[in-house]
């Protein structure tokens, strides 16, 4: 991007560490009120998306050395072996299934392999989205 | 028992392993140990033997596709067991052969991986008893034996066999899955067995004959029978062990095998004895007398084979006729037409695989295949040319070799055939042995062609690049034990027919008993078919010896008038046209390519709209309109019509933002909290790819059109416009369908969560969502090839 913006610069720095706490909130919220690995996903790339426009393309790629195209094919692999799993226990592919366990701090928490589903849709979302970006940006 | 399962699937993994081992041996030639797998096959389906003699099945079952009655059922009888037996053996000497055969500078993973996945699929076909299983590894088959052809991808002659060869056999293979299909319509059942059992009621059916026309579409192409025979002769560009493995021992008779299993589902019908009777004559013929006047002994081989499969074939349409006459001695009389056929399939693997490494071995020890370049090569491969004269004397029906008693069968077959009682007599019947014999003598003469144009004569050491010398013993070990075969056979046949062929026979001919000989003997006194074996090597010497004064014959055909130069003719034809449709609406401009979605949508859905009746519009259940929502209706239409009338780009952009979040808004309005959350993201994100986009775009100009074409853009906007409002107002005022959405209400107790559309999402309609995020990823990926793919141009050609 190369555009010199103190202003934008400093701010997207706190923006961005409460736009991926918010997405972080969403993706974890989406069982029981609103939120889901989908929309979770977006925000967190939103959060990417801002620290290209703020920041160019190369610091941004030092700090965070994360391949997003490797990143998107890793959460569509994990949404599709996520399906697996509950062959192993007669279920059909896909079926998901959830408990109520005690935890020390959390007290009654609910845990769902639908979690493991969501966070493949999340990472692929957040992966597709960056890599398009990227790749629209670098095309110089 | 799972074995037989596995034997099909062991080839597979192989060759999935291959890449993952090929990187820690090194030098080791991993030929070694590919032919561990083929030797360890082998000796599996010989420890059947007894099973099979003792005229008992194996079968093996796992539920596939329940739901649509695909199972994997592997089925081993007498048929299947001398199919794999076959597949395995050959396969084992093949790649024996195959390790002195390449050079290092070819790549050994490439070249087995496809060889096993060939393996794997070929042993599938024989065994399974599921049509739709067999299908995909009848296709296996053709890529497999696609891949193999164009091993040397260099070479432009080997990308046009291997491409000649796929359509022609995969365009089979899609007839013979249509027929597949039409089966499955008549009978309700994919197993073949069931077929077998309850087809001799739907004889009157109307999907009987095209079914049976279109499988034999798929075994004609497949086992290369006229006029489909054109793509073999091309395939010869494979290394010749290929040549030898797939293209005349296991995969060309494919179709053989298919025709073979579906004798008791088709056969009795005169339909299916002229169809291939008569197919296999002139295949018969035609590939022979093809043969005689090749000069590169690889392709003398190729139309040898055609010919070979076309005797085959027509034996297999004589013998159905039993199964018309039935438990009689009509029936057991025709019947030997079939037994006839399993032996020569076997005899044939055996003399033909020993032919092609014989070839292979000149090619690789002299450096030509061409007869006019070769000569006198006796003395200097002796052993090479014993093989030689084995497997062609073999080929040519010749005394004490195996040949001789399947050719004396098929005389006695043909003769059979030429005067049948009842259904099938017909005044042309005697031409069924004049065509057997012609096509005998010309088999002969191409047989002398390969052993005396090659082994005798002068030896010309200026034609040949190298000095010849016997190759490698172990390149000589593979035709050794198939020519000590050969021999073995004429000497002890009733080992395989009674172990192998009767049992093959009686399953084929179901209820007919007495078909097969007591056992097969190499004397039978004087009779008929001797008299014309000694015609055939009288005539044919004579015809071989003053050959330069006939062959003038084969100028009778006009140049331009063969299958070869129709099917080219076709692909260039079909290719040409296929691209001027494509230029034709591919233009490259956005507005046009617009112009026909939108002209889509509105034809498809307006048009169902309109003539199922489905419009109407009533505001009955509808809410009272609030005053917030009227607000952003009004600055919603504000804005969309201001967009038509920006004038900069910027602004457009802005305002397209300023309707996503109205939308948003709407959605809040109506207690939506998900989905305007999402529009929320995906309105931002969206907004800022617009502004990166911004710099590559062209300058932001109105399209100078004629008023005409204005006039028509704009009526087409409108009417999508309209489509849209009469759709989503249509859909609101109909009940077609009893609501779900009660079943949705109980997520908390079916799916733990209180988020409807969440548990919608992840839960009751995961597949959905798994699916539109394997979308979403390959989109990605498409935009990223795409950048990439220009990035890479640019830099590489200075643009286009």
């Amino acid at each position: 991007m190369g555009i010199n913006d103190v202003i934008l610069k400093t701010v997207a720095k706190a923006v961005v560490l409460i736009i991926l706490t918010f997405g972080i909130y969403l993706f974890l919220s989406g069982h029981n009120s609103p939120g889901g690995g989908f929309v979770g996903g977006l925000v967190l790339a939103s959060a990417f998306v801002l620290m290209f426009l703020s920041y160019d393309t190369e610091t941004v790629k030092d700090a965070i050395p994360i391949d997003f195209k490797k990143l998107s094919a890793f959460g569509v692999l994990l949404a599709v072996l996520s399906g697996l799993g509950p062959l192993l226990f007669g279920q059909n592919f896909l079926a998901q299934s959830f408990d109520y366990f005690n935890l020390p701090i959390f007290g009654k928490t609910e845990i769902a392999t639908v979690l493991i589903f969501e966070a493949g849709i999340a990472l692929t979302v957040v992966g597709v989205v960056v890599n398009i970006i990227l790749s629209i940006s670098e095309d110089e | 028992m799972h074995l037989l399962i596995f034997s099909i699937l062991l080839p597979f993994l192989t060759a999935a392993l291959i890449p993952l081992i090929r990187r820690r041996i090194g030098d080791f030639n991993i030929g070694w140990l590919v032919l561990f797998i083929p030797v360890l096959l082998f000796g599996f389906f010989a420890s059947q033997i007894p099973l099979v003699s003792s005229r008992e099945t194996l079968l093996s079952s796992i539920e596939w596709i329940p739901s649509l009655g695909i199972n994997f059922t592997a089925y081993l009888d007498g048929l299947s067991l001398i199919m794999a037996l076959l597949i395995t053996g050959v396969g084992s000497l093949v790649v024996l052969y195959s390790i002195y055969y390449l050079s290092p500078t070819d790549s050994f993973p490439h070249f087995y991986a496809y060889l096993l996945l060939f393996m794997g699929a070929m042993l599938g076909v024989v065994l399974s008893d599921n049509l739709m299983v067999l299908y995909v590894f009848w296709e296996l088959t053709s890529i497999s034996s696609f891949l193999l052809i164009a091993f040397w991808y260099h070479r432009k002659n080997s990308r046009y066999g291997a491409q000649k060869s796929l359509l022609i056999t995969v365009f089979g293979g899609f007839a013979m899955f249509a027929g597949f299909l039409m089966l499955y319509a008549m009978t309700g059942t994919l197993s073949i067995q069931e077929t077998a059992a309850v087809m001799g009621q739907l004889t009157e059916h109307a999907l009987f004959y095209p079914a049976m026309f279109l499988i034999l579409l798929g075994a004609f192409t497949k086992s290369a029978q006229f006029p489909f025979h054109i793509w073999l002769p091309d395939a010869m560009e494979a290394p010749t062990p290929v040549s030898a493995y797939l293209h005349s021992a296991t995969m060309v008779k494919a179709g053989i095998y298919l025709v073979a299993r579906f004798t008791p589902i088709f056969g009795g019908t005169s339909a299916w004895f002229w169809t291939i009777t008569i197919v296999g004559l002139i295949t018969l013929f035609w590939g022979a007398f093809c043969a005689i006047r090749q000069t590169d002994l690889k392709a003398l081989l190729a139309y040898s084979t055609i010919s070979q499969l076309g005797l085959i074939m027509s034996l297999l349409g004589m013998g159905s006729a039993a199964l018309h006459y039935g438990n009689t001695e009509a029936g057991a009389l025709y019947g030997l037409a079939i037994f006839a056929a399993l032996f020569h399939l076997v005899n044939h693997s055996t003399f033909k695989g020993a032919l092609f490494m014989v070839v292979g071995i000149i090619d690789h020890q002299v450096g030509t295949r061409d007869i006019r370049r070769l000569g006198g090569l006796m003395t200097l491969l002796p052993v090479t040319f014993t093989f030689a004269v084995i497997g062609s004397f073999s080929m040519a029906g010749l005394p004490l070799l195996n040949g001789f008693l399947s050719k004396e069968m098929f005389f006695t077959a043909s003769l059979n055939a030429a005067s049948m009682p009842g259904l099938f007599s017909t005044s042309w019947g005697w031409l069924i042995p004049v065509i057997a014999w012609l096509a005998s003598v010309l088999t002969f003469i191409y047989a002398m062609i390969i052993v005396f144009r090659t082994f005798l004569g002068n030896h010309d050491s200026k034609a040949v690049e190298k000095r010849p010398v016997e190759p490698p013993i172990g390149m000589l070990i593979s035709p050794a034990i198939l020519s000590i075969l050969i021999v073995g056979l004429f000497f002890a046949p009733n080992l395989l027919g009674d172990h192998l062929l009767k049992p093959a026979l009686e399953q084929l001919l179901p209820g007919i008993s007495g078909a097969s000989p007591d056992s097969i003997y190499a004397w039978h006194g004087v009779n008929a078919e001797l008299l014309m074996t000694i015609g055939i090597v009288l005539i044919g010497s004579v015809l071989f010896i003053t050959f330069d004064r006939w062959k003038g014959i084969f100028k009778i055909q006009p140049a331009g008038w063969t299958f070869n130069a129709l099917y080219n003719y076709a692909l260039t034809s079909s290719e040409n046209a296929a691209s001027f449709v494509t230029r034709s609406y591919m233009t490259g401009r956005l507005h046009q390519y617009f112009f026909y979605i939108l002209l889509f949508f509105v034809v498809s859905t307006g048009g169902t709209l309109l003539l199922s009746d489905a419009l109407s519009i009533s505001f009955v259940q509808d809410a009272p309109i609030s005053i917030y929502e009227l607000m952003l209706v009004i600055v919603m239409i504000i804005t969309a019509i201001s967009i038509l009338f920006t004038r900069s780009r910027l602004s457009a952009i802005l305002m397209n933002g300023v309707l996503g979040y109205s939308i948003s808004i709407f959605f809040v309005l109506f207690r939506a909290p998900d989905l305007a959350l999402t529009q929320l993201v995906i309105e931002t994100v969206t907004t800022a790819l617009f502004l990166l986009c911004f710099n590559y775009l062209p300058e932001w100009k109105r399209e100078p059109l004629p008023k005409r074409k204005k006039a028509r853009n704009a009526v087409l906007a409108i009417a999508g416009g309209l489509v849209i409002t009469l759709t989503g107002l249509s859909v609101n005022s109909i009940d077609l369908f009893e609501t779900i959405s009660s079943y949705f209400q109980n997520s908390y107790e079916l799916a733990g969560g209180q988020n409807i559309v969440n548990s919608i999402l992840g839960d009751f309609r995961a597949l959905d969502t798994m699916l539109e995020g394997l979308v979403l990823f390959i989109a990605g990926i498409g935009v990223y090839t795409l950048i990439r793919l220009k990035l890479k141009k640019e830099a590489g050609t200075d643009g286009d």
